[in-house]
């Protein structure tokens, strides 16, 4: 030790050094904290994105019956189908074939947890994500497609491994999927307007 | 033409002028000119109401053609208090949604044909151009039948710009008188200088309002330009806090270790 | 438990420590670097400076890594990126602010370290190449500041790119064809504002992290000079340590932490109350996206360039200009060799050298206004004259330096407890 640093231990007040170092890096810490918080929240959704996955809205007055379309909402590509009332009529005689008839193991909300997995039984609101690997399901909407034989009730086909799902997005036994398709939260704002990604009672609640 | 040529070396010489003896300016009962470049806007960030009231005047009478592309009105309607019913009923147009940004509905194109130069987006004016000119700009319109929009304006003379708020301000007529200035080389160059306005047309609000407005118009868009600000203000002061005692603790340490040092 | 229960957990912790000592040099490097690495106990107020560029130098690189995820460097996206950044990332305004303030605040304190060393001579030998390491990374600073001040693409980025780069265009012979090849286009263009973004940040920040590495190594090698300007290594007492040295940690660990303290409540003075800085640090015409067809009315650089800026306008000769902007800048770099004083601090130098240094830190600070001002005549006339001082402190060092009378450097360095 030099000349210019004396640290005898009598002339040390070794509990106020430790305190202030303990205090100074406690505070130092915090800081680095702060700094910190900025930088990670940074990576959140920005407000744009938000903005974009704003609720989408889709006219449905110049929808045909038996027609589909595809919407967009949290950049996941959605279908929209108008059901004929026969097809909606048929939908209970698959429930045999179906690996989860009821609904009870898939993703949905409550008020399309029902036999017709829709708030208005007319129309089909589904996730066009395959539950297996992530692939769009083709409409095949015709009973006794060529492609899928004579017997299909009509519904949706997976092109990538094959998987089939009914008119409600119900997955056939069979299939490499094993739930249902998804369907994201939807409104009907009016009769004839869509609302994809609000539950129902928040539309009331903003319409009032 | 000429005559904005000699407006703006009457308004570049203005220090000049003034500058020199009083002898080699106009005769003395002449009024005082007023100072409107110096005109200050006096934004309050803080001011909610007022900002509220800017909102208003500027989807009222800006957004037909000058768009704000950078802000939300969502973000302006959390930012400012206004709540959705207020936001449908006063801010947002027919066909908008909240989550858009605030894009005027005249076209490019539209606005380089109609008024020569499309109207620019306002979004950062207080930012490029200062909160102090805006306000000026929106005070200093006057008649001036030489242009295609019959007004002028001492901020940016010749702008393309129509005297949009006539209807509330009254249309101003410019008060001018002729100065004469000597050159470097001893000739003798006569210029109009600015003395003041006088209104023989009031508009809808009398001057004291019609400040209040423009006031909280280029409040809005000093918000604008910057949202978060206030923000930013609030939460300075408290890293500020952090850092006085962060910094008392450090030289108390380094007090403490600089003892052994003799 | 055992009869000495206090061992179990030392001979734990010891374990930890001798086991990662056999791997990696952790206690060897703390004692070469920090514990056992001798400072002078007589460092004042100016010796902040280095520690705390390094500081801005992390606080740019960590800013500046969340900026690019963010950040778009196309001609028809970089302004509205920045927007973005300042509107609708979370934060993102605080982080855009720490780097634009970090700029200007990283040129203050390289300014007022840089001031030091020509104060207390800590350019004389044996610190020639450490001071030449220091002047390189200033040179490269001076890159890597112009080309993100072009990244926003901003009128005045844009305007400043164009003038910046045409400066290459006064080079004899292959200046026009350099200009072409630094654009990459026929004009200021996307691939220019492309590579820019490439360079900023990677290429330059690279090359200064490995420059600053160096600069520590040789202060490491040489130890450091002080306000007396005389070698603490001259001195050793029966320790074998110098007399006058102290510890690096804990004794200037703990004062460069007030420093810190210090340094950032300006920093965050400027960050949260006057990001803008009356537009000095963010100039107005920045705000308004680059336009090819209308230069701002008033064009002038950054606060930092301005000095040298202003030089180049005063010369009524565009190739002279230029060149007398590059000398401005290489005879920094001659600096050791034109000290001829036997003594290194201004403290025992002759009332010549304090006269000339004074002289030229105030042609510096001119200069810096002045370029910031219009060119009119009366401030060029200025201009002219402070550029003389400027260069009288260089290049008539050799000669008031060798005939001014000094006071004799003391033995033990100046400290008062």
């Amino acid at each position: 030790m030099s000349d210019a640093v004396t640290s005898s231990t009598e002339d040390v007040d070794v509990s106020r050094r430790k305190f202030l170092t303990a205090a100074t890096a406690a505070t130092g810490a915090i800081g680095v904290a702060f700094v910190a918080t900025p930088f990670i929240a940074s990576w959140k959704p920005s407000e744009r994105a938000r903005a974009m996955g704003a609720p989408t809205e889709i006219d449905l007055s110049k929808m045909e019956p038996g027609q589909m379309v595809v919407a967009s909402w949290r950049k996941q590509p959605i279908y929209v189908v108008r059901r004929t009332p026969e097809m909606v009529a048929a939908l209970a005689a698959v429930d045999s074939k179906l690996k989860d008839p009821k609904s009870a193991e898939s993703a949905q909300p409550e008020y399309a947890r029902n036999d017709a997995r829709a708030l208005k039984p007319e129309f089909l609101v589904v996730y066009a994500t395959c539950t297996h690997l992530g692939c769009l399901p083709k409409e095949h909407f015709k009973p006794g497609d060529a492609l899928l034989g004579t017997d299909w009730p009509g519904g949706f086909f997976c092109p990538c491994h094959g998987s089939k799902f009914d008119m409600a997005g119900r997955v056939f036994a069979g299939s490499p999927a094993s739930i249902n398709l998804g369907i994201p939260p939807h409104a009907f704002e009016t009769e004839t307007l869509l609302v994809i990604g609000v539950d129902p009672a928040a539309t009331v609640q903003g319409a009032a | 033409m000429r005559k904005f040529a000699l407006l703006a070396t009457a308004f570049a010489l203005l220090p000049l002028a003034q500058a020199q003896e009083p002898a080699a300016a106009a005769p003395a009962e002449e009024a005082v000119a007023i100072d409107w470049a110096h005109w200050q806007a006096g934004n309050e960030i803080g001011n909610t109401a007022s900002l509220q009231r800017g909102a208003r005047n500027f989807m009222g009478y800006c957004a037909g053609c000058h768009s704000l592309k950078y802000n939300r009105y969502s973000r302006v309607a959390e930012d400012l208090k206004i709540n959705d019913g207020q936001l449908s009923e006063y801010l947002l147009p027919a066909g908008s949604r909240k989550a858009d940004y605030i894009i005027t509905s005249l076209a490019y194109e539209d606005g380089e044909a109609w008024f020569g130069k499309a109207p620019p987006d306002l979004s950062l004016i207080t930012r490029s151009k200062g909160s102090d000119y805006v306000y000026q700009f929106l005070k200093t319109f006057y008649a001036d039948p030489a242009t295609p929009t019959g007004v002028n304006n001492l901020a940016l003379p010749g702008t393309a710009m129509p005297h949009v708020l006539s209807d509330l301000q009254g249309v101003q007529r410019g008060v001018f008188r002729t100065v004469e200035s000597k050159g470097a080389s001893g000739e003798i160059t006569r210029s109009e200088e600015f003395v003041n306005f006088d209104n023989p047309v009031p508009g809808q609000l009398t001057a004291a309002q019609y400040d209040e407005f423009v006031r909280d118009t280029v409040n809005f868009l000093d918000y604008a330009g910057e949202p978060y600000k206030a923000k930013r203000i609030d939460l300075g002061i408290w890293v500020t806090l952090f850092l006085l005692v962060f910094t008392g603790l450090a030289y108390l340490l380094k007090k403490e270790y600089w003892r052994d040092v003799k | 438990m055992a009869a000495t229960p206090d061992s179990v957990p030392a001979a734990k912790k010891g374990g930890f420590r001798v086991w990662l000592n056999k791997r990696l040099p952790v206690d060897e490097f703390v004692e070469s670097q920090l514990t056992g690495y001798y400072a002078p106990k007589n460092f004042n107020i100016w010796y902040f400076f280095g520690a705390l560029s390094l500081m801005v130098f992390v606080l740019q690189i960590v800013s500046g890594i969340f900026l690019t995820m963010h950040y778009k460097p196309s001609e028809a996206e970089a302004f509205n990126s920045v927007e973005y950044i300042m509107r609708e990332v979370e934060w993102g305004w605080l982080i855009r602010y720490m780097h634009s303030t970090g700029a200007s605040f990283f040129f203050i304190v390289i300014y007022l370290h840089m001031f030091r060393a020509m104060m207390y001579g800590s350019y004389r030998g044996p610190r020639e190449l450490l001071w030449i390491f220091g002047m390189v990374i200033y040179l490269a600073l001076m890159a890597e500041a112009f080309m993100g001040y072009v990244l926003p693409w901003g009128n005045m980025s844009y305007w400043g790119a164009q003038v910046i780069v045409n400066l290459f265009g006064t080079i004899p012979v292959i200046g026009p064809g350099l200009v072409e090849w630094i654009r990459g286009d026929y004009g200021i263009a996307d691939s220019t504002l492309n590579r820019f973004f490439a360079l900023h940040v990677i290429a330059v920040p690279f090359a200064i992290a490995l420059l600053i590495a160096l600069h520590l190594v040789a202060l490491r090698q040489t130890g450091s000079n002080n306000p007396d300007g005389i070698e603490i290594k001259a001195k050793i007492g029966a320790d074998g340590k110098p007399i006058d040295g102290i510890p690096f940690h804990p004794y200037y660990t703990v004062k460069d932490l007030v420093g810190v303290g210090v340094f950032l409540l300006f920093f965050c003075g400027v960050i949260f109350f006057v990001p803008t800085f009356g537009g000095l640090f963010l100039e107005k015409p920045n705000f308004e996206p680059a336009n090819a067809l209308s230069t701002p009315a008033h064009i002038a650089p950054v606060w930092y360039f301005t000095a040298y800026y202003a030089m180049l306008r005063a010369v009524p000769d565009q190739q002279m200009g230029a060149l007398l902007m590059l000398c401005s800048l290489v005879v920094f770099f001659f600096l050791p060799w034109l000290d001829r004083s036997p003594v290194k601090s201004i403290r025992y130098k002759g009332i010549l050298s304090k006269i000339f240094l004074t002289l030229f830190v105030i042609s510096f600070i001119g200069l810096s206004y002045l370029g910031l001002m219009p060119a009119e005549p009366i401030y060029v006339v200025f201009t002219r004259i402070f550029t003389v001082l400027y260069f009288a402190f260089f290049l008539l060092m050799p000669w008031y330096t060798s005939v001014e009378k000094c006071k004799p450097a003391p033995e033990r360095v100046t400290y008062h407890a």
